[in-house]
């Protein structure tokens, strides 16, 4: 039982040795995973939005594509991504196999549909409704999608938080992707993943502070402003 | 409130702008296509988690100025990923993989580099008895564990360590299966750490091992210094042909680099704990 606890001290200790490797690492997960997210908004929201306020043939059935990848596992999505883009793959010349961008690349792919899904599930029940009032109020094409995206805003923010927290939080996809390269692709989830195999558990529970730690603040910052907004309505 | 919000997705764009800028310096050095500028070593777990890499690469790069990524998989993975050309060079532990590898025109030349021995681990308790009675007989202490049966191990994996445990139950003319035989297909780490907490034998190499060495309260080494237990490495370069994108000078860098009289005797004063892991042994010129 005893190394349960020496591995917390340990972690303790590591953290605030404020080690340049693991500093890098944690950068490198941040720039990682956020810039996948930002990438999987840019797509996953105006899509979102328009699949869900628009009615077509084949909409239940474009929902139920999106949900089921909603849950792809991330190894699978790993797995792909690293077949497309092996030197002997498609994408082979263009070098990006074990690199950061083929981690944003696969996370990306991993994180859209989240977004996507969420802002589409709450644009077809909701959305509907803004479109109509919009359009009573004689609203134009373009400022009726501002108004949606205004009125979605908070779902938008948990979708990006959720899309986030997935990205930051899985180690498949980066793992085959990005090999876990020191220096130059190891991130938190696989730097924790190796360590364990290692039985270095102390090294482990540290990294796994520190990746708490951050999803709490992110969470909290996002949480801030969009509860923030909803204080003010209840005014 | 409005004004809050748009203020805050500003901030997230500059933050990422800035960010991705800031990710580039770095991330351009991964870029360079086709460039003398780095190359991918796949070699097997044990060199990384050994920790011998970390400490002889820092020269290379430093004499060659070529950055190099280590993959570190299991040797079948490795070889592989030389088939493919997926890698430039190979730092690998499985000697007959390793001469079909050139033999089919896959690899340049295979150079030796260094060598260690494997070891037979196994709980204290030893129910198989090998320590007194097989202590040093690789293909005896196997028959032993299959005897009563008692819990083996196996990588599964493909790997170095995984071809000479295979090629031990041959010796001991034995298939192994049933229930005690248990299959991880994972790397040497993890799979020393599933011996440990189930408390049954395994194979592995002195270098994990003796990394390791703190975390295993429950094992020890019941069999050594069979000569079936050695453990050579090889360097072998890629052979161009594969694909165009294959860094052939930096690979053949690496080779004449690893071999190279200094780099030997760097690899041969890394120790751990006072114990020298590797014995360097390229033929030299």
């Amino acid at each position: 039982m005893d190394y349960i606890l020496n591995g917390f001290v340990e972690a303790f200790r590591l953290i605030f040795s404020f080690d340049p490797e693991i500093i890098q690492i944690v950068f490198l997960s941040l720039f990682v995973s956020f810039s996948s997210t930002i990438y999987g908004a840019l797509i996953g929201v105006p899509f979102g939005i328009l699949l869900g306020i628009n009615n077509f043939k084949g909409k239940k059935m474009v929902s139920r594509f999106l949900y089921t990848f909603m849950s792809f596992p991330p190894v699978i999505i790993g797995l792909f991504t690293a077949l497309f883009l092996a030197r002997s793959g498609p994408f082979g010349q263009f070098q990006l196999m074990y690199t950061s961008t083929a981690m944003i690349i696969a996370q990306t792919i991993l994180v859209t549909p989240v977004i996507m899904g969420i802002v589409f599930n709450h644009a077809s029940t909701s959305g509907y409704e803004v479109v109509q009032t919009g359009k009573t109020l004689g609203a134009q094409r373009w400022n009726i999608l501002i108004l949606l995206v205004l009125e979605l805003k908070g779902v938008i923010m948990i979708a990006l938080v959720t899309g986030f927290g997935r990205a930051i939080s899985e180690v498949g996809a980066v793992m085959i992707v990005g090999g876990n390269i020191r220096g130059f692709t190891r991130v938190m989830t696989t730097f924790i993943a190796m360590n364990n195999n290692m039985g270095q558990y102390s090294v482990s529970i540290a990294m796994g502070l520190i990746l708490m730690t951050i999803s709490f603040i992110t969470n909290s910052i996002l949480y801030h402003f969009i509860i923030g907004d909803q204080n003010e309505y209840r005014d | 409130m409005k004004k809050k919000l748009s203020v805050l997705v500003i901030v997230l764009f500059v933050c990422t702008i800035a960010l991705s800028t800031l990710g580039c310096t770095p991330a351009k050095k991964d870029l360079e296509p086709g460039s003398n500028g780095e190359i991918i070593l796949a070699t097997t777990t044990s060199t990384q988690d050994s920790g011998l890499l970390e400490v002889i690469l820092p020269d290379f790069e430093a004499q060659t100025g070529i950055a190099v990524k280590v993959v570190a998989v299991g040797t079948g993975k490795a070889m592989e990923m030389g088939k493919a050309g997926e890698a430039d060079v190979l730092l690998v532990h499985a000697r007959s993989q390793e001469d079909q590898f050139i033999a089919d025109g896959y690899g340049v030349e295979r150079f030796d580099v260094m060598y260690n021995d494997f070891v037979v681990m196994g709980p204290k308790e030893d129910p198989a008895k090998i320590k007194t009675t097989a202590a040093a007989d690789a293909a005896k202490a196997f028959t032993a564990i299959a005897a009563v049966p008692s819990t083996f191990v196996s990588r599964d994996d493909k790997s170095g360590t995984n071809t000479k445990e295979l090629a031990i139950w041959k010796a001991a003319n034995i298939t192994p299966a049933g229930d005690w035989y248990i299959k991880t297909g994972t790397g040497m780490g993890e799979t020393l750490t599933v011996t440990n907490e189930k408390l049954g034998y395994t194979l592995a190499d002195r270098a994990t091992y003796a990394n390791m060495k703190d975390t295993m309260a429950n094992l020890e080494i019941v069999c050594e210094g069979d000569e079936m237990l050695s453990n050579p490495y090889g360097v072998i370069a890629v052979s161009p042909t594969i694909n165009d994108q294959i860094n052939a000078e930096g690979a053949q860098a690496f080779v004449d680099w690893i071999i190279s009289p200094e780099t030997q005797e760097l690899i041969g004063s890394y120790e751990i704990n006072g114990d020298p892991l590797f014995t360097p042994n390229a033929a030299q010129k």
